[in-house]
């Protein structure tokens, strides 16, 4: 059973590159739905990226050096949210085996362990309600593979969906299905992944839904990407903006 | 043996997801597979503990391998079963041709062995003159066809019924063509019965080799296997170092582990234990009974304390249902005796990573095989260890031909990747050009990769940093 | 050749366990839970019956009729059983002499080794044992064959019988180790059934009756 913090008064929020690069609007939004309850958020300016992408591509001793340089801007003590799954998963369960044998090993742990994902912290932490002021509109819902496996906030994500009264949520087939984005797996493995987000897109078809949500943008970019170039009119966009657009906070 | 000199990996991805007949099949039964595994493990929490309670049988027997191998041949031997070793898989071979030759058999019945698989024992025997019949049908099928299985259980899935009619009127003498289940198993049963009347020496693998008391434990369901190991008069057992338990209470949670995740059932048909051969005053059973026990690379890999988890497996085959790569490509695109997950981490380590070290790229990490192996091999921990040894060459390095892959281009594309996101200035400064830029870059390298198959993303004009600057939210 | 590889082999895993240290030992044993007499039988019956293993729960003290009527209704020809074991003495007992037609059929024994007998062994119809007793867990028959009651009887004719005590029957398979305490007394082989031979190898379609029996019939002595 996980364990949560009391509401707090100030959090950290970290970017991502992904949002900082195509989606900053899904980063203000999640900004703005934890400023909206009265909490006081922080965003170092200096902060870049978790270093996933070194990460996962082997470059170990890298992805180490972009990692400290973030945990030393989160130094205080408040819970740091993180508006994807991957990143989150990353900083809050591969930084501490990243640093075993480093001796910033409890500086990595204290920065883990104050890792929480948009989607739970809104859930569990804020208990947030939404009220929907949008048109009816047909969703569907892609469980990226961190958001599922690392960090399990899967329900909460939908739980949000659900909350809004005139969006109707059609579940893909193959949900859990991995869409083939993986970081340089999609450039290192091409063809399979074409093939991985191909399915995905066509699963997107099946259920006449005009927009795909997902919590995080690598999947976005990687699916979103595929759509256009099959000329599906379906808008691939980030939980969080979509939520902020349909309880109308501009 | 080497294995697959000259293979192509890419060029068999291409020509796999092509093959629009093998997708299907694929498709069908990985789902097949899926939905089996959760409806024989309904509860995420019963099924949590077992696969605790494996992974630290695994564990506990890897962290006295040794010892227990040295027990196991100590019962073995006592009770009458001859213990080869067999550093490599030529060796092991060998053993089996010096005890075929010793009986003067050229006649010798398969149940299924991966392990034989690996030795490509059937070439080998076939190239000294001794027919060596598989009997586990997806095997017998295979065989008939001249090709290798394509997964660990179900070796001819990639194969549908008409295939297989096709296959069987075609090879087996005086076959009329039939898609009937039914018929077509009729025919197998008939073909091998008489194997089994006719055979001298009866070979299998090893599920799992209990030290405590010296025994043998096969599962199976079509009686192939018991076949095998009980009208021959001669029965060679070979298995992987890695195959040996502690003790006879170790079995039950594996038993359940290995055939809930590998077809998703209770328990199979049979469950076999052999602890010795025929006894005075018994009437079956062979007289003689072998076990080669095989190293070929897992000793290296046990000395690696993070790798070492790769000799955890127990050949259930439910990463291979649960990879949405494994799935698209089918099982020869892999090149290796093992394919999907478990292959991606073992062929690396024990083939070299020149060679094999192109499969652990063929993952997006989604990490789907993590949550269901049974005895939780960290996979996706794995293959980032994998491809982090391709790149580097220090003194800590533990797998086969570590750095080989490494490279200026890559190194310096890092380096720079890690300066750009260490300075955040120069970040800042980057995010600006890309703002401007970046929908006019070529495509060129990784784009064009990337374009294969989708738009590519639009850099946004003003970054997140920027927007958070002018909204005036706090920076520390 | 085969000593070396082992001294080269042992030497190598010998230096490779220096790195880690032992894991606390993990016990093996899973909770589970201990059914009445009755629930195992049912529970046995339901898990048996959903692999196509034929179910009968008869009477103790009159097996014999029940198994009459099944071996009839299958018009066997010639059954295989054990002499000189109580099922095999009971048998005996009650079958009609040789000059009696009742349509049941012939009772036939092992006669010396398997090489001697292989080819009227591959020809029998069925065959009867007996079984060391029963899983409830997952539907299953222990066996474990010895001097009188060869494994090939289990094993080659296409229809095998075997006759279970109820009170055998054990909860998990982890229970019956432990109260027969199997790791003191192994016997050259023994082995759990739980059905009919089958196999999904085509197009996972699942068939019955491949290499071992094509029918598999249990007897519940309560």
């Amino acid at each position: 059973m996980k364990e949560y913090p009391e509401k707090p008064d100030t959090v950290y929020y970290f970017g991502t590159c992904l949002i900082d690069m195509f989606y900053p609007q899904a980063g203000m939004a999640g900004l703005n739905l934890i400023r909206r309850e009265g909490i006081r958020v922080i965003f170092p300016q200096e902060q870049t990226c978790c270093g996933q992408p070194a990460y996962n591509s082997g470059f170990f001793k890298e992805a180490k050096k972009v990692a400290l340089q973030q945990i030393r801007l989160f130094a205080e003590d408040y819970p740091i949210v993180v508006p994807s799954g991957s990143c989150a998963g990353m900083m809050k369960h591969h930084y501490p085996y990243l640093f075993a044998e480093d001796s910033n090993l409890d500086a990595v742990k204290r920065f883990s362990n104050r890792i929480v994902e948009l989607s739970e912290f809104l859930v569990q932490v804020l208990k947030i309600k939404l009220e929907d002021r949008g048109r009816p509109v047909k969703v569907t819902w892609h469980s990226s593979c961190h958001a599922l496996r690392e960090m399990g906030v899967i329900e909460d994500s939908k739980s949000l969906i659900r909350q809004l009264k005139n969006v109707e949520l059609v579940e893909l087939l193959n949900e859990n299905e991995c869409c083939g984005f993986g970081g340089t797996f999609a450039v290192k493995q091409p063809d399979i992944s074409g093939a991985m987000v191909a399915d995905k897109v066509e699963d997107i078809r099946q259920t006449g839904a005009s927009r795909l949500l997902a919590g995080d943008c690598g999947c976005l970019i990687n699916i979103s990407g595929a759509m256009e170039y099959q000329n599906l009119p379906v808008k691939g966009q980030h939980l969080a903006e979509f939520i902020w657009e349909r309880i109308d906070g501009k | 043996m080497a294995n697959n000199i000259g293979f192509d990996f890419t060029q068999n991805v291409s020509r796999a997801l092509k093959d629009k007949q093998l997708r299907k099949n694929f498709k069908f039964a990985m789902g097949n597979f899926i939905l089996k595994r959760q409806q024989i493990f309904p509860d995420k929490n019963e099924t949590e503990r077992l696969r605790e309670s494996g992974k630290a049988i695994k564990k506990r027997a890897l962290s006295k391998l040794p010892h227990l191998l040295e027990q196991l041949e100590e019962k073995c031997t006592r009770n009458g079963i001859q213990v080869h070793w067999a550093e490599t898989t030529a060796e092991a071979n060998q053993h089996v041709l010096r005890i075929m030759q010793a009986h003067s058999a050229t006649r010798l019945v398969k149940g299924k062995s991966m392990v034989s698989e690996e030795m490509g024992l059937n070439e080998f025997l076939d190239q000294n003159g001794i027919e060596a019949t598989e009997t586990d049908l997806g095997e017998f099928i295979i065989q008939l066809n001249n090709e290798k299985p394509s997964h660990i259980i179900v070796p001819a899935i990639h194969k549908n019924k008409k295939q297989i009619a096709q296959i069987f009127h075609q090879k087996i003498p005086a076959t009329p063509y039939t898609e009937d289940v039914e018929a077509l198993n009729a025919i197998a049963r008939k073909t091998l019965r008489q194997k089994f009347f006719d055979a001298q020496i009866g070979l299998s693998g090893v599920n799992m080799a209990v030290a405590e008391t010296g025994t043998l434990c096969l599962v199976e369901n079509e009686g192939n296997g018991r076949m095998c190991t009980t009208v021959p008069p001669v029965h060679i057992a070979v298995m992987g170092l890695e195959k040996v338990v502690e003790k006879l209470a170790d079995v039950p949670p594996l038993l359940r582990l290995l055939t809930g995740s590998a077809t998703g059932q209770l328990i199979t048909t049979y469950v076999n234990m052999i602890t010795s051969p025929r006894k005075n005053g018994e009437k079956d059973g062979p007289k003689e009974v072998h076990l080669i026990i095989l190293d070929n690379g897992r000793s290296e890999i046990l000395a690696d304390p993070e790798l070492r988890q790769t000799l955890q497996c127990i050949r259930c085959g439910t990463c291979l249902n649960h990879c949405p790569v494994y799935t698209r490509i089918g099982g020869h695109a892999y090149g290796f005796v093992y394919p999907g997950p478990i292959g991606k981490i073992l062929n690396p380590q024990v083939e070299g990573l020149k060679k094999a070290g192109i499969l652990a790229t063929a993952s997006s990490l989604c990490e789907a095989c993590a949550e269901v192996c049974p005895v939780k091999i960290p996979i996706p921990q794995l293959l980032r260890r994998l491809r982090n040894e391709a790149y580097t060459r220090e003194p800590s390095c533990t797998v086969k031909e570590c750095g080989c892959q490494q490279n200026l281009i890559d190194s310096l594309a890092w380096k720079g990747w890690e300066v750009i996101n260490t300075r955040s200035r120069l970040n800042a400064i980057g995010r600006k050009i890309m703002g401007v830029v970046g929908s006019k870059i070529p495509p060129l390298g990784p784009l064009k990769l990337w374009n294969r198959y989708r738009i590519p993303p639009k850099f946004a004009r003003k970054s997140l940093h920027q927007l958070v600057k002018e909204q005036g939210v706090e920076n520390e | 050749m085969s000593n070396r590889s082992r001294d080269r082999i042992l030497s190598r895993l010998h230096g490779a366990g220096k790195q880690v240290s032992s894991p606390a030992a993990a016990a093996s044993d899973l909770p589970f839970e201990k059914l009445g007499r009755d629930e195992k039988i049912g529970k046995l019956k339901n898990f048996m019956e959903a692999v196509r293993t034929e179910v009968h729960v008869v009477d103790s003290q009159n097996w014999i009729e029940p198994l009459k009527g099944i071996l009839k209704k299958r018009e066997i020809k010639t059954l295989l059983y054990a002499p000189q074991t109580a099922i095999g003495d009971t048998l005996q007992k009650h079958w009609p002499g040789e000059d009696e037609n009742d349509g049941l059929p012939e009772l036939v024994t092992y006669l010396g080794q398997i090489e001697n007998f292989k080819d009227r062994l591959f020809h029998t119809d069925a065959a009867i044992t007996s079984t060391l007793g029963g899983i409830a867990e997952t539907g299953a028959v222990i066996l474990w064959p010895d001097k009188k009651e060869p494994r090939s009887m289990s094993l080659v004719p296409p229809v095998h019988i075997a006759v279970l005590d109820a009170d055998k029957i054990f909860n998990t398979f982890g229970e019956a180790m432990q109260t027969q305490n199997w790791p003191e007394k192994m016997p050259t082989n023994a082995v759990l059934i739980s059905g009919p031979s089958k196999t999904a190898d085509i197009e996972l379609i699942l068939a019955f009756g491949v290499h071992g029996p094509k029918e598999l019939i249990v007897l519940i002595l309560s």
